[in-house]
C-alpha cells in the first residue's frame, strides 16, 4: 500500500513538473516555429524593425547612463548613511517595482507631461518632453532604475566594512577609498543589479506607451513594434520576429548574469578562514 | 619615540568605555571578550568618535573634544593590524602593501620575508603569511603608533608560537609605541612591557606582567593573569630536563619541556609551594628569597618571592608566619613548568 502511494505521489510530482515547464517554454518555443525562420530572418531588413531596433538601443544607453550615474550615489548613500526616515525613503525607491507599469505612465504624463506639475516649467525652459524619446528614456529610468538601486545598495551594504576601515587607517581618503576599495568589491553586485535593470528597461512596454506614445521611428522600442504590428493588418510575421530577437537578447542578458555571479563567487573569500568571534 | 596619550569616554551598547593610557613601550590591553578591547583601538586610528577626551602621539593631537578636534583615520598616523587582517580580497600582497605606500612596498616585502608572496592573492595565504602582510601593511604606512587587535588569535596553536617570537622580536626592533590588545594573558605578557586589564569597559590595573601575577588589584584581575611568565635562556638539557637561566638575578629553573634560547617560562601560581626552608622533596626548581609581597585575593593568598608568585591558603601564611621581607622558599616541579620560545 505504501509502495503504491510513493509510486502514485511520484508521478503525481513529475506529471506536475512537467506540466509547469511545458507551460513556460511552450510560448517562447512557438515563437520560433509558428512561422519558418527564413521568414523571420527576412524581416530583419524591414524598415519597421530596424527603426524599432535602433530606438530602443538609443533609448536604452541613455536611460542606462542616466540609471548609473543617478543610481549609485543614491544606492551607496542609502547603503552607507542611517538617518530618520532611511526605511521610508528605500520603500519609495523600490516601489515602482512593484507598481503596475501603467500607472508609473500615467504618473509621467501628469508630473512632467505639457499640462503636469512641473510641465509649465519644462515649458518655460524649453524642454519637451511627451511623445518624444526623452519620454521613452523617462519611463525607462522610472521603471527600470529601481531594479539596479535596490541591488546596488546590497552590494554596497556586502563590503566588509573592516576593509573600508583599513583603507582609512592606510592613509587613505574617503573618496579613494571608494574607487579603491568600495567599487571593486560592489562591482559584481553593481554589474547584476545593471544587468536586470537592462532586461527591464529592454522589456519596458506599459510606462512607455502612455507617456512616449508609440511612433515608429520616433519613440516606437521594440516591444512597442511587437504590439502595434500584431494589432495591424499582416503583421504578425513581423511581431514574430520582433519577438524571437528580444528572446535572444534577453537570454543573452540572463546567461551574462549567472556568469557574473558565478565569477562573483569564485573570488568571493574576503573573510579569513580562521574566522573567529569579534571582540568588541 | 613620541608617547600615545589616550584619555577619552566612549559610549558603548552596554557601558562606558573609559580610559587614561600612556603607551611608550609596548602595552598590551587583557580582558574578556566584549570588555571593549577593540573599541580603544578603534577609537585611536579615528574609527570611532569618543564623547569626551584627548588622543595626541607626541605634540600630535588627534581628538581634543574641549577643542573640537578630531582628526580622521586617515589624518593619524597609525598603523592597525586588524584581528582577521582585513586584507584586500581584490588586490594582490604587493598591492596590498603598495596601497599604504606607493615608494615603499618592495622595502617591507623584503624586510617580512614575502616578496616571494608578492603576486599571490591574500585569499591564498596562510594565517601566519596573512599577518606578515597586514604588519608589512601597516608599518608601509609609516605610521607614529602600532595597533595589534588580537594578533594571535587567528593562528592555529602550533603556528602561534612561532609567530609570537617573531613579533616579540619586532615590537623590540621597531621601537615605535605599541598598543596591543588580546583576551589571552600569557601572549600579553610575553609581547609587552605593561599589561592592563580591562573589564567592562573599565581599566582595572595597569603594571608589569611580574606585578600583575603578584599583586592583582582584585579577584578578577587574579583570575585573568594565571600564569608567572619568566623570561630566561636555555643553557643546557640533560635526562629529559631543561635547565633555563632567569634574565633577571640568574636564578636556574628546571622544565620537562624541550627549548633553545630565549624563552618564557610559564608556572601557575597554584603549582607553586611555599616553606621557610628548603626541604627534600621532588620539585626540582627551588627558589629561596625575600617575600616582595604578600597580597589577599579571595580567599586565596598570593606571595611574592624573588621571581615568581605563589598562591597558597590564608591558613598556610598564618602556619609559615610568612611577612614582607622574610626569607621563603618557593618550589614547583619541574613537569609543571612550562617553556614557550621568544626566539
Amino acid at each position: 500500500m505504501d509502495h503504491l502511494k510513493r509510486i502514485l505521489l511520484g508521478t503525481a510530482f513529475f506529471g506536475a513538473s512537467a506540466l509547469a515547464f511545458s507551460f513556460m517554454v511552450l510560448p517562447i518555443a512557438a515563437i520560433f516555429v509558428h512561422v519558418p525562420v527564413t521568414d523571420l530572418l527576412h524581416q530583419f531588413t524591414n524598415p519597421v524593425v530596424t527603426d524599432a531596433l535602433i530606438v530602443s538601443v538609443k533609448t536604452i544607453v541613455v536611460a542606462q547612463i542616466a540609471i548609473l550615474l543617478l543610481g549609485t550615489p543614491v544606492a551607496y548613500l542609502l547603503a552607507s548613511r542611517r538617518f530618520p526616515g532611511h526605511a521610508i525613503i528605500v520603500t519609495l525607491v523600490e516601489l515602482p517595482i512593484v507598481l503596475p507599469p501603467a500607472v508609473a505612465g500615467l504618473g509621467l504624463i501628469v508630473a512632467f507631461g505639457r499640462f503636469g506639475l512641473l510641465g509649465s516649467t519644462f515649458d518655460w525652459l524649453g524642454i519637451d518632453v511627451s511623445f518624444n524619446q526623452t519620454a521613452v528614456v523617462l519611463a525607462i529610468c522610472l521603471v527600470a532604475g529601481p531594479f539596479y538601486v535596490r541591488q546596488a545598495i546590497a552590494s554596497f551594504e556586502s563590503v566588509d566594512k573592516n576593509l573600508i576601515a583599513a583603507s582609512r587607517t592606510l592613509g587613505a581618503s574617503p573618496t579613494r577609498t571608494f574607487f579603491r576599495v568600495t567599487m571593486p568589491l560592489a562591482r559584481g553586485g553593481l554589474a547584476a543589479g545593471e544587468a536586470l535593470c537592462l532586461a527591464r528597461g529592454l522589456g519596458e512596454f506599459g510606462a512607455t506607451i502612455m507617456f512616449a506614445g508609440s511612433l515608429q521611428g520616433k519613440t516606437q522600442t521594440l516591444p512597442l513594434a511587437v504590439y502595434t504590428q500584431f494589432e495591424a493588418q499582416g503583421g504578425l510575421t513581423i511581431a514574430l520576429a520582433i519577438s524571437s530577437l528580444l528572446v535572444i537578447i534577453s537570454l543573452a542578458i540572463l546567461l551574462s548574469l549567472k556568469a557574473t555571479s558565478l565569477w562573483q563567487l569564485s573570488r568571493q573569500s574576503s573573510l579569513s578562514p580562521f574566522g573567529r568571534s569579534r571582540s568588541v | 619615540m613620541a608617547t600615545l596619550s589616550a584619555e577619552f569616554t566612549l559610549p558603548l551598547r552596554s557601558f562606558t568605555l573609559g580610559l587614561s593610557l600612556e603607551v611608550d613601550g609596548t602595552v598590551a590591553l587583557v580582558g574578556p571578550s566584549g570588555a571593549g578591547k577593540t573599541s580603544v583601538l578603534r577609537a585611536v586610528a579615528g574609527l570611532v568618535r569618543p564623547s569626551s577626551g584627548r588622543i595626541a602621539l607626541g605634540d600630535d593631537v588627534w581628538v581634543d573634544s574641549a577643542r573640537g578636534v578630531f582628526l580622521p583615520p586617515d589624518r593619524r598616523r597609525v598603523g592597525l593590524v586588524f584581528q582577521e587582517y582585513a586584507l584586500f580580497p581584490h588586490m594582490t600582497v604587493r598591492e596590498n602593501v603598495a596601497y599604504a605606500g606607493a615608494g615603499r612596498a618592495d622595502e617591507y616585502l623584503e624586510r617580512f620575508r614575502i616578496s616571494h608572496l608578492a603576486k599571490a592573492r591574500t585569499t591564498e595565504l596562510s594565517g601566519g603569511e596573512r599577518q606578515r602582510v597586514a604588519l608589512a601593511r601597516a608599518l608601509a604606512r609609516e605610521p607614529g603608533v602600532l595597533l595589534l587587535d588580537e594578533p594571535l588569535s587567528a593562528l592555529d596553536a602550533h603556528t602561534k608560537s612561532a609567530v609570537r617570537a617573531e613579533l616579540r622580536e619586532l615590537l623590540a626592533d621597531l621601537a615605535l609605541p605599541t598598543l596591543l590588545v588580546t583576551h589571552d594573558f600569557e601572549d600579553a605578557a610575553a609581547l609587552s612591557d605593561h599589561v592592563g586589564v580591562i573589564v567592562d569597559g573599565e581599566l582595572r590595573q595597569l603594571a608589569s606582567p611580574a606585578d600583575l601575577v603578584a599583586s592583582p588589584a582584585d579577584t578578577f584581575v587574579a583570575s585573568f593573569t594565571g600564569a608567572n611568565l619568566m623570561h630566561g635562556r636555555v643553557v643546557g638539557r640533560d635526562g629529559g630536563v631543561t635547565e633555563v637561566e632567569l634574565a633577571d638575578d640568574g636564578h636556574r629553573v628546571y622544565s620537562t619541556d624541550d627549548a633553545t634560547g630565549e624563552v618564557g617560562v610559564v608556572v601557575y601560581p597554584w603549582e607553586v609551594s611555599v616553606a621557610r626552608s628548603r626541604r627534600d622533596d621532588s620539585a626540582l626548581n627551588v627558589i629561596e628569597a625575600n617575600v616582595r609581597s604578600i597580597v589577599q585575593v579571595g580567599n586565596r593568598v598570593r606571595i611574592h618571592i624573588g621571581p615568581v608568585t605563589a598562591e597558597i591558603t590564608e591558613a598556610s601564611v598564618d602556619k609559615l608566619d610568612l611577612e614582607v621581607g622574610s626569607l621563603a622558599v618557593a618550589s614547583w616541579k619541574a613537569t609543571g613548568t612550562r617553556l614557550v620560545p621568544l626566539t
